[in-house]
């Protein structure tokens, strides 16, 4: 850990500094990139309002009085396009101009635009019916747009309230880091009090805060209009009195070395258990089930990160595990079992279960894994499908119950000290976390072994790595068994906690959201795994698990789709990339870096040079 | 032109490597047509001819890359064919890539320390009950990849041994692919165009390199190479192949004297570079 570490930091390519120059002139502009912007976001805003979020969210308030979650989805997107219009890129040795009127007169006119998207659909809304393709082309729609008044109103309405959401967002450039810190942080405080309200009063109750909770919130939801500027007032202060110092700990934490490092590393990881640990004691079922379902998807995502991330077999039939590991629960648990009862206690099962799976991913390995790259994935995603057929099947039905499923699992008893079940999310909660612990300790395990590094060395070049002596089918259907072995923990906790299981459980649909969570997360690192199963499955909600914003689930997957493609614009290597992952993605920049650094790697000439930066390195 | 000399028996003399009449066809084409040479334990032999002559396919051959489709390819009296390309590196061939293909995202001494994979047991077990023998074993597998990467002087040990091999200047790459093949712990190493592309002092200093890894390890190495002063420097003995077939064989100077070599590979009228 700490060897890799220390390259990366070294590694990374460290931010140029920046030139000033004038601020440029307020109404010289490239109009072009302005139209351009200016069209993307109009677009945009006619495919939320038509998306129907903001009619379905419109009773969702946010603010008390003022403001619903429906209109907040569409006011943001004029704020982002004014603050995107200013964004300059910084280039070693060409100077930046400072902020000045021509940021905020070029996000006036990109949250016109952005606001004309709106005030055209109002227009259109009037005057045509489109309902026939577009469902959600409706008069309430046209209703909300106009705010209650006539469509002329409602077009010029939005017009006004792009262009000054613009001109705001190109504002927040003139502001300098402190405020703008302060200004981002007010905005996000109250924005994730409103939306996360459900969150909030349940871990209020389970902290006797009660009392908070009703301050801060209105009765029929929406945060209270004079709380949300103490809350806003409150956050900025605190941001201006914190600025800087998590960045500064973070940098601090990466210069660390050896042992401190590893000290540091211990602290962090027995903090972090400490407070997974404490927090569901106050937090209400709510939040425990959500935790419990995030738990879930943390151990199927560690998995297949397992097969992903550190073997590079890209499998898109994950699934297949869950649903195996789901079913030979229930059967070996459920008196209800259509042929074999044998009605284990389910730790004992959960032998079996890790027996019967880790043969199926052999199985199913087998014959997969000798294909490469594109071939494999698409025959991942025939089995996948298939074992989902199997038990849907009438052939299998007097197995698994067929469409029927398995229904009256047990709960899950360990060592007759406790019983695990749906009903007490919390417990099931804690099982999962100390499988979460144990997934983790084997993929932090296993990456630093020899079968790890030869998982690397398959992932970089297969035809090498077979020719530098690896059997790169053993080495490649080991990490499709123990991805597959960590995939059946989940679906034998999932089988304890539903009490049933179904084919309709196990769509493709899981296969894809854990890969997503991967993609997103970071591949191939372990944090990053876990930080994006928080952030997608736990804010936004799984497959079938509600999440924070319960509101949003109908809009799930339409969210999950622009975050993805969002993150491969900004971050391609995920939320919390891994080291490697940043490597292969950004290989010749860095090298570059490394060679304006001084670093070079040339032979024979600045000997002298090189061994002296060796040197200092140490 | 098929006046290939027939192979001593099997067994005879100390033979590491033989090919046995060996032929690889692509379709039509012969890449390798009835080839016959050997190599004897701690011997360089050099593998030289024109660009398609087939030298690198003599190379996956032998290595199991590609399919011999008739003849034998016998390493220490037991037949190579229908090995898979990790069984023979474990019988232990091991070579080096034309156009450098290292695992260029893990470090200098990742690269080193995967290539011990066939010498080496440990298993998922051992690493996730962290056992005494895995330590053990890392700790010697760490120590044997830093023996190896010494042998290269100061140029791939230091802080580089934990930067990524993509980092490296292109005769460390080189270099480092040697060490590659050096940890699998051969006894024969295929070196496939070892000094391509580096100036006259880095591939004169490899040159010394190819000797020392002879006398040193006690490695038989077969050499592709086009730099004839290399291939005069290092080799027992020069094979020279074109159109599939061996068109001569014997030292640097008797090869270089060979008309049908001169024609077919140095060219009409000049006599050596």
């Amino acid at each position: 850990m700490t060897g890799s570490a220390s390259v990366a930091g070294s590694a990374v390519p460290t931010r140029p500094e920046a030139l000033s120059a004038p601020p440029r002139p307020a109404f010289s502009h490239d109009w072009r990139r302005i139209a351009r912007i200016g069209a993307i976001a109009a677009l945009g805003q006619m495919f939320i309002a038509l998306s129907n979020m903001p009619v379905r969210l419109d009773e969702r308030l946010v603010v008390k009085p003022v403001l619903s979650l429906g209109y907040l989805v569409l006011l943001f997107l004029p704020v982002a396009v004014g603050y995107r219009h200013g964004h300059q890129t910084v280039r070693e040795g060409v100077p930046v101009s400072r902020p000045g009127l021509h940021e905020v007169v070029g996000g006036f006119s990109c949250g016109l635009l952005a606001g004309g998207g709106l005030s055209v659909l109002a227009v259109l809304l009037a005057h045509f019916d489109l309902r026939e393709p577009l469902v959600n082309w409706s008069p309430i729609l046209l209703d909300l747009l106009a705010f209650g008044n006539n469509t002329w109103f409602a077009a010029v309405i939005w017009l006004v309230i792009g262009a000054g959401l613009g001109a705001a967002g190109g504002a927040v450039r003139l502001l300098g880091p402190v405020s703008r810190r302060a200004v981002v942080t007010m905005a996000l405080a109250v924005a994730g009090a409103a939306v996360l309200e459900s969150l909030v009063v349940d871990l209020a109750e389970g902290m006797g805060l009660e009392a908070l909770a009703d301050r801060l919130y209105a009765r029929r939801g929406g945060v209270n209009w004079n709380s949300a500027l103490g809350l806003a007032g409150v956050c900025g202060v605190l941001a201006v009195i914190g600025r800087g110092r998590l960045r500064h700990a973070r940098l601090r934490h990466a210069e660390l070395q050896g042992t401190k490092r590893t000290r540091a590393n211990a602290a962090l990881i027995a903090l972090t258990a400490a407070a997974l640990i404490v927090l569901p004691l106050f937090a209400g079922k709510l939040t425990n089930e959500l935790l419990a379902n995030v738990g879930l998807f943390v151990l199927l995502a560690l998995g297949l990160n397992v097969v992903v991330g550190l073997a590079g077999i890209l499998d898109l039939g994950y699934v297949a595990f869950f649903a195996v590991g789901s079913y030979c629960a229930a059967v070996l648990t459920a008196a209800t079992s259509p042929r074999i009862t044998p009605e284990m206690p389910w730790l004992v099962a959960l032998v079996v279960v890790v027996v019967i799976t880790g043969l199926v991913g052999l199985f199913i390995g087998a014959p997969v894994i000798r294909m490469r790259g594109d071939y494999l994935a698409i025959v991942t995603l025939g089995f996948g499908e298939i074992i989902r057929l199997l038990f849907l099947s009438d052939w299998l039905s007097g197995w698994f119950g067929g469409a029927q499923g398995i229904t009256k699992i047990p709960a899950a008893g360990i060592f007759g000290l406790t019983e695990v079940s749906g009903t007490d999310p919390r417990r099931v909660f804690y099982l999962v976390l100390v499988f979460c612990a144990l997934a983790v300790y084997v993929s932090w395990r296993l990456e630093r072994s020899r079968l790890g590094r030869a998982w690397m060395a398959v992932r970089e070049d297969e035809t090498v790595a077979e020719a530098m002596g690896i059997n790169t089918v053993n080495v490649k259907l080991m990490a499709f068994v123990v991805g597959a072995v960590l995939g059946s923990f989940s679906g034998a906790i999932f089988a304890a906690k539903v009490g049933s299981v179904f084919p309709a459980s196990f769509l493709i649909l899981v296969s894809i959201v854990i890969l997503v969570v991967v993609i997103f997360g970071g591949m191939g690192n372990i944090v990053g795994v876990i930080a994006g199963a928080a952030v997608l499955i736990g804010v936004l909600g799984g497959p079938k698990q509600p999440g924070l914003l319960v509101e949003f689930s109908e809009f799930k997957l339409l969210i999950y789709g622009a975050l993805l493609i969002w993150m491969m614009l900004a971050r391609p290597a995920g939320l919390i990339p891994s080291v490697r992952r940043t490597r292969e993605l950004h290989q010749h920049e860095m090298a570059q870096d490394a060679w304006l650094q001084g670093q070079v790697d040339d032979e024979d000439e600045g000997k002298e040079a090189r061994s002296s930066t060796a040197a200092a390195r140490r | 032109m098929t006046d290939v000399p027939t192979p001593a028996a099997p067994g005879a003399g100390c033979a590491l490597l033989q090919t046995r009449r060996l032929s690889v066809d692509f379709g039509g084409l012969h890449a390798l047509d009835q080839l016959s040479f050997e190599v004897r334990e701690s011997e360089i032999v050099s593998v030289i001819g024109p660009n398609g002559a087939g030298k690198t396919t003599l190379f996956n051959a032998i290595t199991a890359t590609v399919e011999a489709s008739a003849g034998d390819i016998v390493f220490e009296g037991q037949s190579l064919l229908g090995l898979d390309p990790n069984r023979v590196t474990q019988r232990g061939i091991a070579r080096t890539f034309q156009n450098v293909r290292l695992f260029a995202n893990m470090s200098v001494l990742e690269n080193v320390m995967v290539s011990q994979h066939c010498r080496t047991k440990q298993h998922a077990f051992g690493a996730l009950l962290y056992t005494r023998a895995f330590r053990r074993e890392e700790a010697e597998i760490r120590r044997r990849a830093e023996e190896i990467l010494g042998f290269f002087g100061t140029r791939l040990i230091g802080y580089r041994m934990d930067q990524p091999a993509f980092t490296l200047s292109y005769a460390n790459r080189r270099r480092l692919e040697i060490a590659r093949a050096m940890a699998t712990q051969p006894k024969l190493i295929l070196l496939d165009e070892p000094v391509a592309g580096m100036n006259p002092v880095e591939s004169a200093e490899l040159t010394g390199l190819i000797g020392r890894l002879r006398d040193e390890w006690g490695f038989a190495i077969v050499v592709i190479e086009h730099d004839m002063g290399v291939v005069r420097e290092v080799s027992d003995r020069v094979v020279v192949l074109d159109h599939g077939v061996k068109i001569a064989e014997g030292d640097y100077a008797d090869v270089a004297s060979d008309p049908q070599v001169i024609e077919a590979y140095l060219g009409q009228g000049t006599g050596g570079k």
